[in-house]
């Protein structure tokens, strides 16, 4: 997906202008679902610092899980990739394709393969792909990219969908819901039987068994690991759990936090190739393990965002996605994950508005399942423009002579009296400043209430003078 | 009892009737109050925005006015939060002046928290007859546990709570987020108007100046001149 994040500011105020957003926006129920679904487990909070600290410990041993993690899907008759860049990683999956004479491609969700741009890659290979997750057909359909990363098509009404299926089916228009999503399962269940290869994304892959291992609801994943000759998995390498053990503490999490469901339709694992014997199964299957600015966090102080499990409760829950959707943010990665993630992948001079579109009320910390403190992480990107003087000028100028001035007292009461009594002129006719130098961002939308007249403390010193005649 | 009052720079600046209220609730509980001159602002904008050495230096600056008091008080969540999570937490965890922070952080107390949890105060001096609707602003809610303190006050005070929907979603202010990106909290406080309405009360009420400001200055822009935008301290200390 090409970049988008520094045209943020511009986009966010256009999607906040597009009606037919703003009301599929609100058709999302998935915050009072998590609620609900929390409330099923005993022990909420202590699952989501055990799965932390497991995520952490994992992380800090990288290395050592993904190469026991190769090894064991290697005995299974799996091949492993390593790709270092976007570029590696697409090169080692058209590749594939090439050697392997495939023409026709069957998709299961992958997010990284939206980061790499995997399909127009394939289809320059002259291979078709079709992608099975019902939001992400809906999408390549309509020629767009996600703006969720679990309920990709979340900002496309029922009746954008039913427009959509009428070009694609050439059936008749319905915007009954059971009635679409059986056109699709019938448009869809003949490219899974005639793909030649199936590329899925994967949710973990366990060391200690050389398992990969996919959610879903809609059980497309099986279709595409299973039916085709050869499958194909593309995952971050941030994604390794030790065991299987880890796995069922972090399942408990993610379907809760992602959708408010207590366990998804569909958990796929594939471990190996088709054995002697079997009936079912790939003849290969390729493992692609991407870095793509993954290990850039590894040692920083930012290391806890490859905590993510990517069920999406960031953005769920943050006021400002619900009100822009996902395609603002111009990337792969909306909310406040993007807003980290985004920065350090494309580089924080492309996505510079992203670590500030957050009001730091701190939902997103709340909500996610391993407790990665998501504004925290905002804050230091925020440090990194500071230091480095990437935000505006002016921005910059007005850190600096504030903090100038609260630093010194004597000037600072000379400048905050001034301060009011300008602010009391522009807001001197009705008690409200509609517009004033500087505040352009604020009285556009609103308007300040005009201060009392003078500061707290000359009318505290006027007081306590007053009393001592 | 020696209790520091921190205004806020907000306060300060834009609505000291709130600093004064606080300062009667302190006294009328006995409470010997002083209010350090050179005090300015607790270095929030400047932290939020980045500038990471800057605000330790405007710490070190706080923790100098207010050492020798027994407690600290606020009328804001969000200074308080900025002062008990992010002094220590972040800004000189780990460093050699912790300890201090540390001890600064524990005497230190959202207003409502103080009243309700160290005073535990039985009456108030202000009488308010009517409906109020509250708002949780962000960091007393989130970061400080403030959330039945105000309310219990208030209805000390006589008011009835008429809660709004979604009382603990962000009203938008978010400090400079406000002017950087004015547009999305322009949305944000149109959301949070709405749901005020819904509550039927004409009186919002909160614990924070900068979300206070943000939903009066929208709720103006919408023409309602009508509902009346407090302090809780406001209200119970009989200055609303």
């Amino acid at each position: 997906m090409q970049v988008q994040s520094m045209f943020f500011k511009r986009n966010a105020s256009m999607k906040l202008d597009d009606p037919a957003l703003q009301k599929n926006m609100k058709t999302m129920k998935f915050v009072d679902a998590r609620a609900r679904a929390v409330l099923d487990v005993d022990c909420w909070q202590e699952i989501r610092t055990h799965a932390a600290a497991l995520r952490d410990r994992t992380i800090a041993n990288l290395d050592a899980y993904l190469v026991e993690f190769e090894r064991n899907a290697t005995r299974r008759g799996a091949v492993v990739h390593w790709a270092e860049t976007a570029e590696e990683a697409c090169r080692i999956i058209t590749d594939i394709a090439k050697k392997n004479d495939v023409r026709k491609v069957t998709k299961s969700k992958s997010m990284v393969s939206e980061e790499i741009n995997l399909n127009e890659h394939l289809e320059a290979a002259g291979v078709q792909v079709v992608e099975t997750d019902l939001g992400e057909y809906i999408l390549q359909l309509a020629h767009e990219p996600p703006s969720h990363i679990v309920a990709p098509a979340v900002h496309k009404s029922k009746e954008d969908v039913a427009d959509l299926f009428v070009a694609a089916h050439h059936r008749p228009r319905t915007t009954i819901i059971p009635e679409m999503t059986r056109e699709a399962r019938e448009a869809l269940r003949e490219h899974f039987l005639t793909a030649d290869m199936g590329i899925s994304g994967s949710n973990f892959v366990i060391a200690e068994t050389g398992t990969t291992l996919t959610v879903t609801n809609e059980g497309n994943a099986d279709l595409v690991t299973t039916v085709p000759r050869i499958h194909c998995v593309i995952t971050g390498v941030e994604k390794v759990i030790p065991t299987f053990e880890d796995f069922a503490t972090l399942i408990r999490l993610l379907p809760r936090s992602a959708t408010g469901q207590s366990v998804a339709n569909y958990l796929t694992l594939t471990t190996g190739i088709k054995g002697p014997g079997e009936n079912e199964g790939p003849e290969q299957m390729h493992i692609v393990l991407v870095d793509a600015g993954r290990t850039k966090f590894v040692g920083s102080e930012m290391q806890e965002m490859l905590r993510c499990i990517r069920c999406g409760a960031c953005m769920n829950h943050c006021p400002v996605y619900q009100n822009i959707g996902g395609h603002a943010y111009g990337w792969v990665y909306p909310g406040p994950m993007g807003s980290v993630l985004t920065p350090v992948y494309v580089g924080i001079e492309n996505a510079g508005d992203l670590p500030n579109a957050s009001t730091f009320c701190g939902e997103c910390q709340v909500a996610c399942p391993v407790k990665i403190p998501l504004p925290d992480l905002m804050r230091k990107l925020r440090e990194q423009q500071y230091d480095n003087a990437l935000r505006p000028w002016s921005e910059r100028f007005g850190i600096r002579a504030w903090s100038y001035a609260v630093q010194r007292p004597r000037l600072y009461r000379t400048l905050s009296a001034i301060a009011v009594r300008v602010a009391g002129w522009f807001g001197r006719r009705d008690k409200l400043i509609h517009w004033m130098p500087g505040l352009d961002g604020w009285t556009r939308g609103r308007d300040m209430p005009a201060p009392q007249g003078k500061t707290f403390r000359e009318m505290y010193a006027g007081r306590r003078d007053g009393g001592r005649r | 009892m020696k209790v520091g009052l921190f205004v806020t720079c907000l306060v300060d600046l834009s609505r000291p009737s709130i600093g004064f209220a606080a300062l009667r609730l302190l006294e009328a509980n006995g409470c010997e109050v002083v209010v350090p001159e050179a005090q300015t602002c607790c270095g929030q904008p400047g932290y939020n925005s980045g500038a990471r050495e800057i605000s330790k230096s405007i710490a070190r600056k706080v923790l100098a006015e207010f050492r020798d008091c027994d407690y600290i008080v606020a009328p804001s969540g969000s200074c308080s939060g900025q002062v008990k999570v992010h002094y220590v937490e972040d800004l000189f965890h780990g460093e050699p002046e912790e300890p201090e922070f540390r001890a600064l952080a524990a005497k230190w107390y959202e207003l409502s928290d103080f009243l309700v949890n160290v005073l535990k105060v039985s009456a108030v001096p202000g009488r308010f007859e009517g409906q109020v609707t509250y708002h949780d602003s962000c960091s007393g809610l989130r970061e400080l546990g403030v959330k039945r303190q105000p309310r219990e006050l208030l209805e000390k005070a006589g008011a009835t709570l008429a809660e709004m929907p979604e009382a603990e979603k962000c009203c938008g202010f978010g400090g400079t987020f406000s002017i950087k990106l004015g547009d999305i909290s322009t949305r944000m406080a149109a959301n949070k108007c709405a749901s005020i309405h819904q509550s039927g009360a004409k009186v919002i009420a909160g614990g924070d100046l900068g979300c206070l400001l943000n939903i009066e200055g929208r709720l103006r822009r919408e023409g309602d001149m009508e509902t009346r935008v407090l302090h809780y301290a406001e209200i119970i200390a009989g200055e609303g």
